[in-house]
């Protein structure tokens, strides 16, 4: 009786319970299938081609870990310590910019401010790509206006380097540790400070003992999200530099485009594959300090 | 707190000056060419080059789709989360960051490789019209098939947000003893109580499509992003007034998205 009745969905007889559970899993089969088939597929490809070698003669496939080695081996290891390099370096700088930057607008008492600054930063973090490129080089490039005027040239500046990119990725890497970390600083109470002042600390020991200990979960979790938002970028850098930097994502776009030996293609996808385990190592990173952070700021 | 603080004006102005610089430097780009005085050539011809329109209204037409493909997925799964199927609603939290842990140029790696199957294995079968279709120049559905997984994290966060505010349940159960049917709870009492999150969702997946690029380029089409990169070589103002240009469109978007559904603080940039 009582499963006829659900049947036909008589809102007042059945267990809200029963009514509810058929809906619930079949709202998300959709979502499921289309990740399966449009993420699941290319994913696995990646994998599979990743340990796959094809014989030029016979074409025949089989299994190898050759395109791994390959792929961090010369010119490609030199791509990937060359983007673990430039993702480290900017995302440390980042996050020690960011710092004081979000401090200041934390303590500051003009709301304005703060709200102008953390729009701003939401805005200017989900910013990267070629427009960001070209504002740089127009600039700061060769006939970038700055360049121009100031005769940097001369100088010894080329933003066509390792330190121009790092000037350009601080541009979307600063805002987003501005974002990470505002929280937790807000998440710092005066009472601490305050307690810390009474017992004779200094602003110091303060910091020392206190307000880093708490902030370092968010930190460092900043530090790593920015180092995973530096290693997978890819527009900027291709818009800008061309290949004059070594860089993993520049390598895999060089492979797939067949601008290199054929053959490549599996050693691209080889070197994809580098990228999702430094990825994947990020964000096991990122996840527990995250949490652990998210108790400080309840 | 009442201190004056001296550091805190010198880093906001050095951040000011950092930010801002190369934006009126790129403004001055445009407008004042060497040998041409000052000229607004680069913003009248915009929209007489060749492929401006088009490549435009390809990436609007993508973003609109990807923007109604991701939300008719997502949202009826995240309601039906909210009331019931626990044991799913951690699947759905993985599944919905896994595209956060693949690169979108590994990601393209292995579309590529997929799309490749097409001419290799499947030419006899009926599935090959399938990839020919995907891949049609005039409208690349692989592309929105690409941009929906990539917005899965930031659709996922700005719904779940939205969802928390409210108390889903209670709401369905309310329309749904009024006699609503499920549809009808749905769209007439759960979606207009969404109304932030929806918008929040649709911005975010709109500003991540404009300015795509990786896929697009590495598959071959040319969507805005693309164009813009592929007019540089022959005309640098154009291509730096075009870049100006859609920042500020960007901007205007992502300001008005925060006037609307509160900040979102936490969207994550891929450059």
């Amino acid at each position: 009786m009582t499963t006829t009745l659900t049947g036909v969905d008589v809102v007042t007889a059945a267990s809200p319970k029963r009514r509810r559970r058929a809906p619930g899993w079949l709202a998300v089969v959709p979502l499921l299938a289309f990740t399966a088939i449009a993420f699941g597929i290319p994913a696995l490809a990646m994998l599979d081609g990743a340990f796959t070698v094809k014989d030029p003669a016979t074409g025949a496939t089989s299994y190898t870990a050759e395109n791994l080695t390959t792929s961090l081996q010369g010119a490609y290891l030199t791509a990937l310590l060359g983007s673990v390099k430039l993702s480290a370096v900017s995302a440390v700088i980042a996050a020690a910019l960011g710092l004081p930057l979000a401090q200041a607008v934390v303590t500051s008492r003009s709301r304005a401010l703060r709200e102008a600054v953390l729009t701003a930063s939401g805005v200017l973090a989900n910013f990267g790509g070629v427009p960001l490129a070209f504002a740089f080089v127009a600039t700061l490039g060769n006939a970038g206006v700055l360049t121009r005027h100031l005769g940097l040239t001369d100088k010894g500046w080329d933003l066509y380097s390792f330190w121009g990119l790092v000037l350009v990725y601080l541009y979307f890497l600063i805002p987003l540790m501005v974002l990470t970390i505002t929280p937790a600083l807000e998440g710092l109470r005066s009472q601490w400070r305050e307690a810390a002042q009474n017992n004779g600390a200094t602003a110091v020991q303060y910091w020392r003992h206190i307000a880093l200990p708490v902030l370092l979960p968010s930190l460092l979790g900043g530090l790593v999200l920015l180092f995973g938002s530096a290693f997978a970028a890819y527009a900027t850098a291709a818009a800008m530099v061309g290949s004059s930097v070594p860089l993993v994502t520049l390598q895999i776009a060089d492979a797939i485009s067949g601008n290199v030996l054929v053959g490549q293609e599996n050693v691209a996808l080889a070197l994809s594959l580098d990228m999702v385990l430094v990825a994947g190592l990020v964000m096991a990173v990122y996840l527990p300090l995250q949490r652990r952070s998210a108790r400080w700021l309840a | 707190m009442a201190r004056l603080n001296p550091w805190r004006w010198v880093v906001l102005s050095l951040a000011a000056l950092y930010f801002l610089v190369p934006l009126a430097a790129s403004v001055i780009f445009t407008v004042d060419v060497p040998g041409q005085g000052v000229t607004f050539d680069a913003y009248t011809q915009i929209v007489s080059t060749e492929g401006f329109v088009s490549s435009l209204l390809l990436s609007l037409g993508l973003a609109g789709a990807t923007i109604a493909v991701v939300l008719l997925l997502m949202v009826p799964a995240m309601v039906a989360l909210r009331l019931g199927a626990p044991r799913l609603r951690p699947v759905v939290e993985v599944v919905c960051a896994l595209p956060l842990v693949v690169p979108p140029i590994a990601f393209v790696a292995g579309i590529s490789t997929v799309l490749k199957w097409g001419p290799e294995h499947l030419s006899r079968t009926p599935l090959f019209q399938t990839f020919v279709a995907l891949q049609n120049p005039d409208f690349p559905f692989v592309l929105v098939l690409a941009y929906v997984v990539m917005a899965l994290p930031f659709v996922h966060r700005a719904l779940d947000t939205g969802l928390r505010a409210i108390d889903v349940p209670t709401l369905v159960e309310a329309a749904r003893s009024c006699g609503a049917s499920w549809p009808q709870a749905l769209v007439r009492a759960v979606l207009p109580n969404l109304r932030g999150a929806l918008l929040n969702s649709a911005f975010l997946t709109l500003a991540l499509v404009l300015g795509e690029f990786t896929v697009a380029q590495l598959l071959g089409f040319r969507p805005f992003a693309v164009w813009i990169y592929s007019v540089a070589g022959s005309q640098a103002q154009l291509s730096v007034a075009v870049s100006v240009l859609s920042l500020f469109v960007t901007w205007a978007l992502l300001l008005a998205l925060a006037g609307v559904g509160g900040r979102n603080r936490t969207a994550a940039s891929r450059g």
